[in-house]
């Protein structure tokens, strides 16, 4: 008898987009997963975007439900907004991670579980009840489960190596890594040269995590229970040159962009504090571009030196989470009285206080609009994608520093560690920013003798647009004092008299409105002109509302989607757009922020949509949202 | 007739004084600091524009006003971040922090540390008077156990900071002290402190005559100062009460001796070392209490000198290495990032 096996044949199927969830303990080396398959999806041509979902601990209590790191990553043939809202593909490396994540998996979706992780000890950390295995006891009889013991597969492939088995064991990832390479059609080539260059100077570590991600790749070649491979075709995107891009890396690339394009030295003043952190790691990484980081002693510190950096010439920027943006107040207010340029960007996170430190939350808006004491209003700016974070803080250096000015550019964790592929712009065709310098004079004759005709120089006499000029220590006959105390108009000196503080206070209160002067006109993102529902957002809710406006557009809703950048002051044309539909909603990362905002402002009867819960909407809330006005 | 062509007119004394009428109360030790900061700038003849003066909050940072050099009045204790920034970014210009002790001591004190051990390059000048003089009158962190002020009416219960003491526990690289009723020993203070690279703190004792009014007297009046003081010079022992009284070090503890008693010789005493760390550590441990008996003197003058490389050398120096090892940045690199691909 023929005892020759030949492996079955597999099929592959055309999917038109893919949302695969990556679970484990947050040592399992899920992020870097979940990044480098969006990294390969991503220059394969897919859209993507991502959802990192992780503990604010380093390592949290090994197999337990609070120790469990998601990331979440959405691929397709078509324009992909959001992570998606339900899994199509579990991967799950522990009990734990199964338990905390079974809910995001459609029905009749696919899980794929490192069956190592479900021995007793780790069914009784995730609190399965009688220790029962939902891996054997048919619990799973919806979903199409594959058992793998990705551990012991991992071992066996490494086999021959020097490595402890502590160290074989961290390889786990690579073999999942190469298997859902495997799975989706992937070639791996990318991702061993991302293993070679991570693992340079270390050899032995290099070899494991090749063998491992070969072996993974491998294992769905010729294991008899995946007979069906996917695959998922480019996207059809703008044409362009495109690379992938998360909220920080956005942020922190348009501030040098700012910078450069400004001519000026970038200072970035900061504490360390999640989810802000990835900026600082990012800036200190490009010190040839003319940057200085400075690691300060508290968020106090962090602005302060920005302000200093910024009396001194340079572009000063700080950036925070929440509690860091409440210690900043008071130096916001200075950085306001001042008149210097000066970016602060609040990444946010759930709060009040210590909050949900690495869950996302759009609670800042009302603190980065009205935290401070005194008249001080300041522009505030909202980023709505990763790579939107690149746009916004190019144009948050340049309101700070043509009109004077501190800025705030939102943004949150969310967008911060989420990916999306960028066609990134060419440097030439980037605006250009004009800081305001006054012009250095000579204040003696060619023999040394005082100019008797020389004019006291203004440092608060102002432009059209009521910016001061910008004098830096060390120009030539334009010393002066600034400072927090109320200042007299034009000559900057201590003023105590009432109209003057009334006068200051409308001049600097002017300034800042003028700014709305130079915005684009206010535009749809989809959706007609009037009708019945316009769906207002900000910031991160930009993908979940998008989808489902398109959703509802398809099912022939007469319903339309603006987004705001500009919290602060708002497009001039906002106003007249929310009267042109019968409801206007507002989903909000919070409990009606903007909502109160635009009431107030423009006495329209808007409808919030909140969600307090850390976690970022689904398309299909929107959209229920949105349907549930309609029917009204 | 004289032929002889004009000489080049003399550098002219450059006046440092802006047209703002000097506010401090009449009979302020602030008024003699500020007489010997313009004439120790004037010293030196640098050009008013490339002069710096940052202040924080209180009487004292009122300073930057009264000079026609660049300065900023900021926000309370928060100066030595501010100023470290600037200096960050404008290595070549002399910058001056003035503080008092709330202001760097109180609400500034994190500030002030991670300035000292960053050693930026400035000069501190902080005007120590034990009392909150500019909310009127409450217990400062330098006031003495029991002072009685109007927030502590049955006296204060605090311990009091040692200002130097804790500058030296942070590792400032320049401690000096100073008094404002001895202007030419401030002077001589304020030229070390401008000629020395890094941060440069020197301790003002400065009377403040409204709200705590002769707080220094016994070191500064003429009836008691010789035998409660000890000005230190570098390379000299340590003499007091015009000579006649001496300090030694018996083991790592000071010690007062009478020499024209007899109880030591000039050569038994402790010769001023001012680079001697563990040294330095002790002098600004001298801090007794003048009330009590046997009280050793207070010392002045430059305790401690070090060359620490200052904060803003290496980190510009980071920034030339950075652009000799990448090249200066190239911005549409910076955009394309490493992973690129085309859709066209």
């Amino acid at each position: 008898m023929d005892t020759i096996q030949t492996p079955r044949p597999k099929t592959t199927e055309i999917r038109e987009n893919v949302v695969i969830l990556f679970a484990g303990d947050s040592g399992d080396g899920i992020q870097l997963t979940g990044s480098q398959f969006t990294e390969s999806n991503a220059l394969f041509g897919n859209d993507v975007s991502t959802f990192p979902n992780y503990p604010a601990e380093i390592r949290a209590p090994q197999g337990t439900l609070a120790g469990v790191s998601g990331y979440q990553l959405h691929f397709g043939s078509v324009d992909v907004f959001t992570p998606g809202d339900v899994c199509d593909v579990l991967v799950v490396m522990n009990a734990a991670a199964l338990k905390a994540n079974l809910n995001k998996l459609k029905h009749g979706g696919t899980i794929i579980a490192n069956s190592d992780g479900f021995d007793t000890k780790n069914l009784r950390l995730a609190g399965y009840p009688d220790i029962e295995n939902p891996l054997t006891d048919q619990s799973l009889d919806n979903y199409v489960l594959h058992s793998v013991d990705i551990t012991k597969l991992t071992r066996l492939s490494l086999e021959d190596t020097s490595l402890g088995m502590k160290e074989k064991d961290r390889s786990k990832n690579m073999f999942v890594l190469g298997f859902i390479n495997w799975m989706y059609s992937r070639s791996l080539e990318r991702t061993k040269l991302f293993i070679e260059n991570k693992f340079k100077t270390k050899p032995e570590l290099l070899d494991a995590n090749l063998k491992a991600l070969q072996a993974g790749y491998n294992y769905g070649d010729t294991s008899e229970t995946f007979t069906t491979r996917y695959e998922v075709k480019p996207a059809p995107m703008p044409k362009g040159n495109y690379r992938n891009i998360t909220g920080n890396q956005g942020i922190a690339i348009g501030l040098i962009a700012g910078a450069q394009k400004a001519g000026l030295e970038l200072f970035y003043g900061s504490y360390p504090i999640t989810p802000a952190s990835d900026i600082l790691h990012e800036l200190s990484r490009n010190k040839h571009f003319d940057v200085k980081t400075f690691q300060a002693e508290d968020e106090i510190a962090a602005i302060c030196s920005a302000i200093g950096a910024s009396y001194g010439g340079a572009l000063g920027v700080t950036a925070s989470s929440g509690p860091g943006i409440a210690l900043k107040g008071e130096a916001l207010g200075l950085a306001f009285m001042l008149e210097l340029p000066l970016v602060v960007v609040n990444v946010q996170r759930g709060g009040p206080s210590t909050g949900l430190p690495t869950k996302t939350e759009q609670a800042d808006l009302w603190q980065a609009i009205h935290g401070r004491n005194g008249e001080a209003p300041i522009p505030v700016l909202a980023a709505s994608s990763p790579t939107d974070c690149f746009e916004m803080a190019f144009e948050a250096v340049k309101l700070a520093v043509e009109h004077m000015t501190p800025v705030i550019l939102l943004s949150d964790g969310y967008i911060a560690n989420g990916a999306e592929p960028w066609r990134f712009p060419e440097a030439k065709d980037l605006r250009p920013i004009k800081p305001p310098f006054a012009t250095p004079r000579e204040t003696t004759d060619a023999e040394g003798n005082p100019l008797a005709d020389l004019e006291t120089f203004l440092p608060y006499d102002r432009d059209e647009n009521g910016v001061r000029p910008w004098a830096v220590p060390g120009m030539k006959g334009l010393q002066h004092r600034i400072g927090g105390i109320e200042k007299e108009d034009k000559t900057g000196n201590i003023s105590y008299d009432p109209q003057n503080h009334q006068l200051m206070t409308r001049l600097r209160a002017e300034k800042v409105e003028r700014i709305a002067d130079t915005y684009r006109p206010i535009r749809l993102d989809s959706g007609p002109e009037s009708g019945d529902v316009l769906i207002v957002g900000w910031g991160s809710t930009y993908g979940a509302i998008r989808t489902a406006t398109q959703v509802l557009q398809k099912e022939g809703h007469s319903v339309a989607h603006v987004q705001l950048r500009h919290m602060f002051p708002f497009n001039k044309g906002l106003g007249g757009l929310l009267k042109r539909y019968k409801h206007v909603l507002i989903p909000e990362m919070n409990s009606g922020q903007l909502r109160q905002l635009l009431r107030a402002e423009y006495l329209v009867d808007a409808h919030g949509l909140n969600k307090v819960q850390g976690m970022p909407f689904t398309s299909d809330e929107i959209r229920v949202g949105a349907l549930n006005l309609l029917n009204k | 007739m004289s032929t002889l062509q004009p000489a080049a007119p003399a550098p002219k004394k450059i006046d440092y004084s802006s047209d703002q009428q000097v506010r401090w109360c009449p009979g302020c030790g602030d008024y003699s600091i500020l007489k010997q900061v313009e004439s120790v700038l004037a010293v030196h003849g640098r050009p008013k524009e490339e002069i710096v003066f940052i202040s924080g909050i209180g009487c004292s940072s009122r300073f930057p006003y009264y000079l026609d050099t660049y300065g900023m009045h900021s926000i309370h204790g928060r100066a030595p971040a501010i100023a470290s920034g600037m200096r960050s970014v404008q290595p070549n210009l002399s910058v001056w922090m003035i503080t008092g002790d709330g202001d760097s001591l109180s609400i500034g004190g994190n500030h002030l540390i991670h300035l000292l051990r960053r050693n930026v390059d400035l000069n501190v000048l902080l005007f120590n008077n034990e009392i909150y003089g500019l909310t009127k009158g409450q217990y400062s962190p330098t006031s003495p156990e029991g002072a009685v002020t109007r927030s502590t009416p049955m006296g204060s219960t605090d311990h009091p900071f040692n200002p130097l003491a804790l500058c030296k526990g942070a590792d400032a690289t320049f401690i000096a002290r100073s008094m404002d009723r001895d202007p030419k020993h401030l002077r001589e203070m304020l030229l070390r402190a401008d000629a020395h690279r890094g941060t440069s703190m020197l301790e003002i004792y400065q009377n403040c005559n409204v709200f705590n009014d002769g707080a220094f007297e016994v070191f500064t009046e003429k009836a008691s100062k010789a035998e409660h003081t000890v000005f230190v010079e570098n390379g000299k022992p340590l003499l007091f009460a015009n000579g006649t009284k001496g300090i030694k070090l018996d083991g790592m503890t000071p010690v007062a001796v009478d020499i024209a008693a007899g109880e030591a010789s000039v050569e038994d005493l402790w010769v001023h070392d001012e680079r001697d760390s563990f040294k330095a550590s002790i002098l600004v441990r001298l801090f007794d209490d003048p009330r009590q008996k046997g009280a050793l003197p207070r010392p002045f003058g430059v305790f401690y000198v070090n060359d620490r490389h200052t904060h803003e050398t290496k980190m510009n120096a980071q920034v030339a290495l950075a652009k000799q090892k990448k090249g200066p940045g190239d911005l549409d690199a910076l955009l394309r990032g490493e992973n690129v691909w085309t859709i066209g």
